[in-house]
């Protein structure tokens, strides 16, 4: 490691500290800052050397605010890209209190990507954390507070968990650093469950699709880059080739898919379908060969886009109908072609079309499966491809922009946003068409080549002809005003469900012994009152001559005693 | 008649039905590139005749009956949880 020319402040934090002044700054010069800091935190990641910063010590800990390398830098550019086109999209968010937290919140993700050691990432995570819920609750609708509140619990616990692994490990290794954490432990076991935690794994995994939809039309496409993806990055660096990683993800596809499937609001469609993708990449570290490693950062960079593509197009509609549910919308490419076509391909590179973004990603992960021999991973990944165009490819934008005609004839949102579409589409195409500077920016050298005759013609079979299963299925999914329950029921409805059944019955218990004690005590009053109370002997009133016979009865005996004693 | 003519000319029942040929021809070349292209097969069953297409398909069409079997069980309302909201 060489300490030559990195600077102990990491890069994200101007992007925390600028977000900041924000309220300071005029509403007509926000842009500058929105767009200005962001690019400059890209600039500044982009240009950062391998090694590490000086050391910081603080108490007894060696601290590395900084230390770059190929995934850190990959890692650190995209969020700071993401930060740029969610600044572009949210130009006219009403809310400086989103654009703040959304920023400090993308300024804390790339400080997690650099971070140097286990400490530094976790006070950029819970930064992270603290950021996220106030992007949600900055709605200010009364669901999306809850939404938010649930969130914030959901992360306060896997933070916990983070914490109590840092702990156990620093206690019995005595290092800090990330690398090559050994998930048998007791402390790596609990650094993995933290951060599966925010990579909405299994058990907790519907956090995610119960709080991003309730955020604002920017804040839920600020919400689905940052956490999962940061979440990935540490589990590609810490614990590659973990091997229940590769079951963990192979869930999330498929729980992903189905719920999709399922769902109804076009929000809640494209948050399942983080999950889903987040599980490719989940697998892909469980792999944990080169291959797999290259495919899953790359994949986390492409998917980024996509994602936040498709939100911008879901956004937009939301910003311009008020409408979430595929129910309520249809036929909308007819008054808004550029959002469509913009969702379109976010819909076929999150599928893994041929020359858009997601394709030369996603394949080096099955690639990788292949060459491994992983059969039954193989083919899953392979039913799970075609699912994807299932339940995002084709099911969000026929559901939204084709479909029955809903009658609503909104126009395209306004010029940034449109903007903030058309620069992330090209961005899914030119990496499509040309993905060797997203391969040069891989952690190791790639000689993977996506663009094969049989590669492109098998894609495209497995591609139409799930398309052509949607079709055919189409009477099985139409649409209804429904949900699907998920792990959430357990703290919505069966939680605050037993809560109030034992509320009741320490209610009921305290009334029987209330009640029981009442009788005694009221037996103990009963016999006191009987020899000490205002009719007993003790408190009735002698005649005064009887008192003094009394005293000169106890004169005498007084007077007599001694000589009865001798 | 008149009501058709005023629909956008990609819904009108006419346009929907050259897209289906014409994509049930893309699918049918598809399938027949098979023939000529010739990966190198991981496993026994890739190698299979048009085994993408088939698979594609077949898994699909099982995702979606897995979805609905669930949903049988799983679906609510989706004022479900709106009481949590005074």
């Amino acid at each position: 490691m060489t300490t030559t020319s990195i600077s102990l402040i990491t890069p994200g934090v101007w992007l925390v500290l600028g977000a900041l002044l924000l309220p300071a700054v005029p509403r007509r010069f926000r842009a500058v800052m929105l767009i200005g800091l962001p690019v400059m935190t890209l600039w500044l990641v982009w240009t950062l050397p391998n090694g590490a910063s000086p050391v910081l010590q603080v108490l007894d800990y060696e601290l590395v605010p900084v230390n770059s390398d190929a995934l850190g830098r990959l890692f650190g550019i995209i969020f700071a890209l993401m930060a740029v086109g969610g600044g572009i999209f949210a130009l006219r968010q009403k809310s400086t209190l989103e654009l703040v937290a959304a920023t400090i919140y993308a300024g804390g993700a790339v400080c997690v990507a650099l971070a140097g050691d286990l400490i530094t990432l976790f006070v950029f995570w819970e930064i992270m954390a603290i950021a996220s819920t106030t992007v949600l609750i900055s709605s200010k609708e009364q669901r999306a507070v809850r939404a938010g509140m649930r969130y914030f619990m959901v992360h306060i616990f896997g933070g916990s968990l983070l914490l109590a692994g840092i702990v156990v490990h620093l206690v019995n290794t005595g290092s800090l650093a990330i690398e090559g954490l050994d998930a048998g432990t007791l402390g790596g076991g609990l650094i993995l469950a933290g951060v599966l935690l925010n990579a909405a794994a299994p058990p907790l995994s519907a956090w995610l699709a119960d709080a991003y939809p309730e955020a604002s039309y920017s804040g839920m496409v600020t919400l689905s880059a940052f956490t999962t993806k940061a979440a990935v990055y540490v589990l590609i660096r810490a614990f590659p080739g973990t091997e229940i990683l590769i079951f963990v993800g192979l869930f999330m596809i498929f729980y992903g898919i189905i719920y999709a499937l399922l769902e109804n609001d076009m929000r809640r469609i494209l948050a399942y379908s983080i999950v889903n993708q987040v599980g490719f990449m989940v697998t892909g570290a469980g792999i944990g060969t080169e291959m797999a490693l290259n495919g899953a950062a790359a994949h986390a960079f492409t998917h980024i886009i996509y994602k936040a593509l498709l939100l911008m197009s879901a956004g937009s509609v939301l910003y311009q109908t008020g409408k979430r549910k595929c129910t309520d919308l249809g036929g909308l490419f007819q008054s808004m072609p550029i959002t469509m076509i913009c969702g379109v391909i976010g819909a076929l590179s999150i599928s893994s079309f041929p020359w858009t973004s997601g394709f030369v990603s996603k394949s080096m992960i099955s690639q990788a499966a292949a060459d491994e021999h992983l059969m039954m991973t193989w083919f899953l990944l392979m039913a799970a491809s075609a699912g994807v165009f299932l339940h995002a490819g084709i099911k969000f934008p026929w559901f939204v922009f084709f479909q029955k005609d809903s009658g609503l004839r909104p126009p395209d949102p306004p010029w940034h946003m449109r903007a903030a579409m058309i620069l992330f589409a090209s961005l899914c195409i030119t990496l499509g068409v040309w993905p060797e500077p997203l391969y040069a920016l891989l952690p190791n050298p790639v000689e993977y080549v996506p663009y094969t005759v049989p590669h492109v013609v098998n894609m495209l079979q497995l591609l139409l002809f799930s398309g052509l299963a949607f079709f055919l299925m189409l009477p099985l999914m139409k649409r209804s005003l429904t949900i699907t329950l998920d792990v959430d029921w357990f703290y919505r409805k069966l939680g605050p469900w037993a809560a109030d059944r034992a509320v009741e019955f320490v209610t009921a218990a305290y009334r029987r012994v209330e009640a029981e004690g009442r009788l005694r005590l009221e037996g103990i009053l009963a016999l006191l009152s009987r020899y000490a109370g205002p009719h007993s002997v003790a408190a009735r009133t002698p005649e005064s001559s009887f008192m003094v016979l009394f005293v000169v009865a106890l004169l005498c005996l007084l007077l007599f005693l001694p000589i009865l004693v001798w | 008649m008149a009501a058709q003519e005023t629909k956008h000319w990609l819904v009108r029942p006419r346009t929907i039905r050259l897209l289906w040929i014409g994509f049930s021809v893309v699918l049918a070349a598809l399938v027949l590139a098979d023939t000529f292209v010739h990966g190198h097969p991981s496993f026994g069953l890739e190698g299979t005749f048009g085994f993408y297409a088939w698979y594609g398909l077949a898994t699909c069409v099982a995702m979606v009956i897995v979805a609905k079997l669930l949903g049988m069980w799983l679906k609510r309302p989706d004022t479900h949880y709106d009481d949590d909201i005074d």
